[in-house]
């Protein structure tokens, strides 16, 4: 039922190191229930594959099945995985071992994890080469040699240290080291550059790339963020809910997506050269064990169909595998079309004007001499990498650190510093979000007393007038009032943060702080919640400060920018002039680094 | 907007906070060591309450021969001093559990207002708190009762106080490990962002998310009291013989095991019961509320050390 | 080091606290020692000698001095100085202490592993049971079932109590260190058993142990170089905890078996009102409870090298 024309996919005629056929994964206790299924895809030598996919994609589950490995309560069940011909799933367990690192290796997600924190690095990248005997002639000579490609400096000591006295970078730079190391044909990385900045991200791909070629090894590369895999593999298969629904040439499926899932997801992406509207795709992947029966995207679909009640198949169409009964339709639909978002002015009263601002943590001062302005009803956004001290900016503003001095001004009065002497007024008018949605919401109490709770506070309404309010601040969140009875935990993450801002808004307010507020969140589902905020922002004549390390995102979002680093403003302005004619070295390096989706969108 | 909106606030709140924990009793109750657990305090409970009205021999006369055999008038055969061991064992449950029932609440409430002070009012308060929280812990719970009940007495009320004393440290250390965690939490400072005072914080978020750590560790209190209170009627502080006590059967009667058993086993047996049945019941209710995801190890660490996992 | 001049204040309020909560028991030392019949002048010159008459601090120094140079003062009881009652009762516990600690220490370790590798296989399953039903038995319960076992009713293999006089030594009857020792490995074993066994589990169940197996590492490398190191850290904190209630379990267990120990001793002197003495056993008690968490808390640091070289 799943013929892929393998070698007219890749478009080459070099050998497969890896093939996967029929590949499905289970729950061990219910077999019935698949994480996993029908999932086939071919890589050949020196290419990269790029497996994408949101959360409950099932990605990471194919990843680690790709080396034979399935995490606790979950089983192989059946499927191939040929690596040069040989299976990895019908060996013997002495036998998947030794293949385990010499001909298939692992670079994993969280390098800081992923190490024994009780053994030092250089224990555990020997142990890799002594576990493969044969394999390495002389591991001293090939520690040094690796360390020279991961471009990691081989007499200072990293050997001898403790896997938490490296940075993250270095953790992952020693993991890819490690995986290299024993020379395997075919390398499974999953999304090795979560949780490092732009820039080392950056040299890490680069890195990668170089070592792929260099060696002529196959690889497969997991992730959500479509600029970074774009950037960096040749074909790529894109995963909902368990099932491949796309697979192709990267510029063919970034290109002109077909399946509808893939044009949601590109729709979603954030573009730094564009201010364009962003699409988020309503609705949730559904959970393992709770699929429908048929198209699992099926539900959120807009092109939805009756005769999407059962399956459907891969078949090719436009020189690419899609899973859609109406691929021959979509396919025809060429690239997502964007929406731009119309010019806005700002030079609209200040509402906010933040002047040589500096603050302290004990006796550090983390923030030195800030000063910028937020209009009226404009949006800023506050741009910054972990430590630039974006997050205590937020926090002086809003009151939540007090260690600081310099002067705030919030609709011509000044602020004091510290909460716990504004007054009650300039606390309402202010209002923060947090980054987590996992810990803004008291899990003991319903999404109604929840929002309840500050219109208590602040105002003396009625039950009646109160009740008003919340189901419009629902609404304005795009809940339904089903939701007032609903507790934190029966929610996911995008709809605990709509919560948290129907809460803030639900009082008021005439500045909004975002605090990475989408950084936990899936693509489309950050599309969905930023989008909100630009139309309520605009609608309701709100002042924002959006906090974010994304720069693309900033775009879709905000009118103006402030440039953080190390604690002081290297550059700020309206955001098509900074961020397309930048004029600080270290703007012009972030903008360089950030990895650029291909041209996906007309 | 089909949902009535009769239902008020505070009466969701009020319903919510009691239904969480007594849901979680019940779903407790339903697994399978909690069953178990329950059945077996259930019978214990059942043979201290009822037994003193339905034992056939008054428990301080001296009705047989010293350590006499099992018979027909004296199903369990005759104590150290002759008198019907039978009628003392159903008669001396129920000030045990009484006691230890007391003692437990007494020390949980206690302490919980120790720990709870402790982490809300931080600085200095919290230091000395913690700190005679420290010197009390330097005691094993059984010295430290010991010599509180030595000193003044074997009343009564003071094995209560003391048992309950004891516990108190624990309780506080746990639970003001929990309340400072929830204080960290990002909704305890959206609250505090509006102003709202220290006081109503307190009450409306944080002390609403105490109460699974409190419940989970006042059933282990209850199960050490057990253990504790018979430990001091063994060694001789309990209360004042003649009374009938499990404990004190079991000192008095070790001498005559080559005899008749029964003066030992039978109050044995029901104490093994009792603490046996607390302590399991516990542990499912601990699993049930603490989730089922959750590692053991922590569960282990947090529910019965109050410690940090390292 | 700051650590260390904590636990010294804690010693020094706490044999304060011990001493002034003595003092206050109704009728006093020189009281006791004469008994009812005393006339008041006969009192008052014992008081006199005693020094029971200065005031509470004074009292408190002088008895502190002159521990810190050993001389803890005369039993109340017999007449004796203390440390003759006090030093064999102290080798005998500790001799208990040791015996179970070492002993329930490798028992627990070794049973939390086997059960850890055996996750979910019979083994587990009927032993976490067990441990949880011996874990809530009072420690006095458990050594009389255990005499009912093995000493009187069922079998008598071993003896029922001791029948060493007050101040001889443990080792001149070893038969009768069996049943007190096995008593309270059994209290401490299970605690440290399940918190081993979660640790390993916890250990097996990490990101880098995963890490370690789809590298092609043997599954006993992984074991015992991955995994066991990262589960001994914890447990170190649940073996220090073990020793300190070995220290409180002794009161209750040498009395059931009438161990001639500094528990039993601690339950006559109280029965006796014998002041010095019980403030002699309370100090050295709270000094070995301050030790030992500070041995802990050093040997957990050691233990992880996280804590020890900070970034």
């Amino acid at each position: 039922m799943n013929e892929i024309a393998s070698s007219g996919l890749l478009g080459t005629t070099t050998a497969l190191r890896l093939s996967v056929r029929d590949l499905r994964v289970s729950f061990t206790d219910d077999a019935g229930s698949d994480v996993v299924d029908e999932v086939s895809f071919d890589v050949a030598a020196g290419e990269v594959l790029g497996l994408v996919g949101e959360s409950g994609s099932g990605k990471t589950t194919v990843a680690l099945a790709l080396l034979g490995h399935a995490r606790r309560g979950l089983t192989i069940t059946s499927g191939r995985v040929l690596i040069d011909g040989r299976d990895l799933l019908s060996v013997s367990s002495r036998e998947l071992r030794i293949l385990r690192g010499s001909k298939v290796a692992y670079v994993p997600q969280d390098p800081g994890s992923a190490l024994n924190p009780t053994l030092r690095v250089g224990t555990q990248l020997e142990e890799a080469m002594k576990a493969h005997p044969g394999a390495v002639a002389d591991i001293e000579s090939r520690i040094d040699e690796l360390f020279e490609q991961v471009h990691l400096p081989t007499h200072t000591g990293i050997l001898q240290r403790y896997p938490h006295q490296l940075s993250g970078g270095q953790q992952q730079r020693v993991m890819l080291a490690m995986a290299f190391s024993c020379r395997p044909g075919l390398i499974v990385m999953d999304e090795p550059t979560t949780g490092l900045d732009v820039t080392t991200q950056r040299h890490v791909l680069d890195t990668v790339r170089n070592l792929c070629s260099t060696y002529g090894v196959a690889a497969v590369y997991v992730s959500h963020d479509l600029a970074v895999v774009s950037e960096l593999v040749s074909s790529v298969a894109i995963m909902y809910s368990g099932r491949i629904v796309e697979l192709g040439r990267t510029e063919r499926v970034f290109g002109e997506p077909v399946h509808p899932y893939t044009r949601g997801l590109l729709a979603a992406v954030p573009s730094p050269d564009r201010s364009e509207v962003l699409k988020g795709i309503e609705g949730q992947p559904p959970r393992p064990g709770h699929r429908p029966k048929g198209c699992n995207f099926a539900p959120r679909c807009q092109m939805r169909v009756a005769q999407c009640v059962e399956a459907p198949p891969l078949v090719s169409v436009s020189l690419r595998d899609v899973r859609c009964w109406r691929a021959g339709e979509t396919a025809s639909l060429g690239t997502v079309a964007s929406e731009a978002i119309p010019v806005r002015d700002v030079s609209g009263a200040t509402i906010l004007d933040v002047a040589n601002l500096s603050a302290n943590y004990g006796r550090n001062e983390v923030l030195h001499n800030i000063s910028f302005r937020v209009p009226a009803d404009s949006c800023v956004a506050v741009v910054g990498e972990s430590g630039s001290g974006k997050t205590t900016l937020a926090r002086t503003i809003v009151g939540l650190h007090s260690n600081s001095t310099g002067n705030i001004e919030f609709g011509g009065a000044t602020l004091a510093s510290g909460m716990k002497h504004r007054t009650k007024e300039e606390l309402r008018r202010i209002q923060y979000i947090f980054q987590s949605p996992y810990n803004s919401l008291n899990p003991r109490k319903t999404v109604g007393q929840i929002i309840s709770q500050p219109l208590e506070h602040f105002f003396d309404f009625t039950r009646a007038e109160r009740d008003d309010r919340i189901s419009a601040a629902l609404r304005d969140a795009s809940l339904s009032d089903e939701f007032i009875y609903r507790h934190p935990h029966e929610l996911s993450g995008g709809e605990r943060q709509r919560v948290a801002i129907a809460r803030a808004l639900v009082v008021d307010p005439e500045l909004l702080v975002c605090d990475e507020i989408t950084s936990a969140l899936d693509v489309s589902v950050q599309a969905a919640i930023v989008e909100l905020l630009r139309r309520l922002q605009s609608e309701r004549q709100l002042a924002m400060i959006f906090i974010t390390h994304n720069l693309a995102l900033v775009r879709s979002i905000a009118q103006s920018v402030v440039v953080l680093a190390e604690g002081t403003v290297v550059e700020s302005g309206l955001v098509e002039d900074v961020l397309e004619r930048p004029q600080h070295a270290y703007t012009m390096r972030l903008m360089a680094d950030i990895p650029k989706t291909l041209a996906i969108r007309s | 907007m089909a949902i009535s909106r009769t239902t008020t606030h505070d009466d969701s709140k009020v319903r919510l906070r009691r239904r969480e924990w007594l849901h979680n009793l019940g779903r407790a109750a339903r697994t399978p060591r909690g069953a178990v657990g329950l059945v077996m305090v259930t019978f214990v409970g059942l043979v201290a309450a009822i037994g003193p009205s339905v034992a056939p021999y008054s428990s301080t006369s001296f009705e047989t021969v010293p350590f006499g055999q099992p018979s027909k008038s004296y199903l369990l055969g005759g104590d150290v001093l002759g008198r019907d061991v039978l009628s003392r064992v159903l008669d001396g449950g129920w000030q045990l559990l009484l006691m230890a029932l007391a003692a437990t609440i007494f020390g949980v409430a206690v302490g919980a207002i120790a720990g709870i002070s402790a982490a809300y009012l931080k600085g200095a308060a919290d230091g000395l708190i913690m700190r005679t929280v420290d010197v009390v812990l330097a005691f094993p719970q059984l010295v430290f009762a010991l010599l509180l009940v030595s000193i003044i007495g074997p009343k009564v009320w003071i094995i209560v106080l003391a048992v309950g004393l004891s516990h108190a440290p624990q309780v506080a250390r746990v639970l003001r490990s929990a309340a400072l965690d929830i204080s960290e939490s990002d909704f305890v400072k959206v609250v505090e962002l509006q102003g709202v005072s220290s006081t109503r914080v307190m009450t409306g978020e944080v002390l609403p998310n105490l109460v699974t750590p409190l419940m989970v560790e006042a059933g282990l209190r209850l199960t050490y009291s057990i253990v504790i209170m018979a430990g001091l009627s063994f060694l001789g502080f309990g209360i004042a013989p003649p009374a009938p006590n499990w404990g004190t059967m079991i000192n008095e009667n070790q001498v005559g095991l080559a005899s008749n058993v029964w003066g030992v086993v039978a109050p044995v047996l029901l104490i093994v019961c009792l603490t046996i049945g607390t302590n399991i019941f516990t542990d499912a209710f601990t699993r049930v509320s603490l989730g089922i995801g959750r590692s053991e190890r922590v569960d282990v660490l947090e529910a019965e050390l109050g410690v940090e996992p390292l | 080091m700051r650590r260390v001049g904590l636990g010294l204040v804690t010693i020094v309020v706490v044999s304060m606290v011990i001493f002034w909560a003595t003092e206050i028991l109704p009728g006093n030392a020189a009281y006791a020692i004469l008994g009812h019949s005393a006339t008041k002048a006969r009192l008052h010159a014992l008081e006199l000698q005693m020094g029971l008459n200065k005031g509470l601090f004074s009292q408190y120094w002088t008895w502190a001095s002159r521990l810190i140079t050993g001389n803890p003062g005369h039993s109340l009881a017999n007449g004796d100085t203390v440390w003759s009652v006090v030093g064999p009762r102290l080798v005998n516990s500790a001799v208990l202490v040791v015996l179970a600690g070492v002993i329930g220490t490798i028992l627990g370790i070794i049973l939390g592993v086997y059960a850890a590798l055996r996750k979910d296989k019979p083994f587990d399953d009927i032993f976490s049971v067990f441990s949880l039903a011996v874990t809530s038995l009072p420690e006095f319960v458990v050594g009389i079932i255990l005499i009912i076992l093995f000493a009187t009713v069922v079998s008598h293999v071993l003896p029922a109590v001791s029948i060493l006089p007050a101040g001889s030594y443990a080792w001149s009857e070893p038969r009768e260190l069996i049943l007190p020792v096995a008593t309270l490995v059994l209290v401490i074993v299970p605690y440290l058993y399940r918190m081993m066994r979660a640790a390993t589990v916890e250990a097996l169940e990490s990101e880098y142990v995963e890490m370690a197996r789809l590298k092609g590492l043997s599954e006993r490398r992984v074991v015992f170089i991955h995994a066991l190191p990262n589960a001994i850290a914890p447990t170190i904190q649940v073996i220090g905890l073990n020793f300190l209630y070995l220290a409180g379990g002794i009161v209750i267990v040498e009395n059931v078996f009438n161990y001639p120990g500094i528990g039993q001793g601690l339950v006559e002197a109280v029965s006796n009102r014998d002041i010095p003495t019980i403030q002699f056993i309370v100090v050295i008690l709270a000094t070995f409870y301050v030790f030992m968490n500070i041995v802990t808390d050093v040997v957990a640091l050691l233990a992880s090298p996280r804590r020890r070289l900070p970034r």
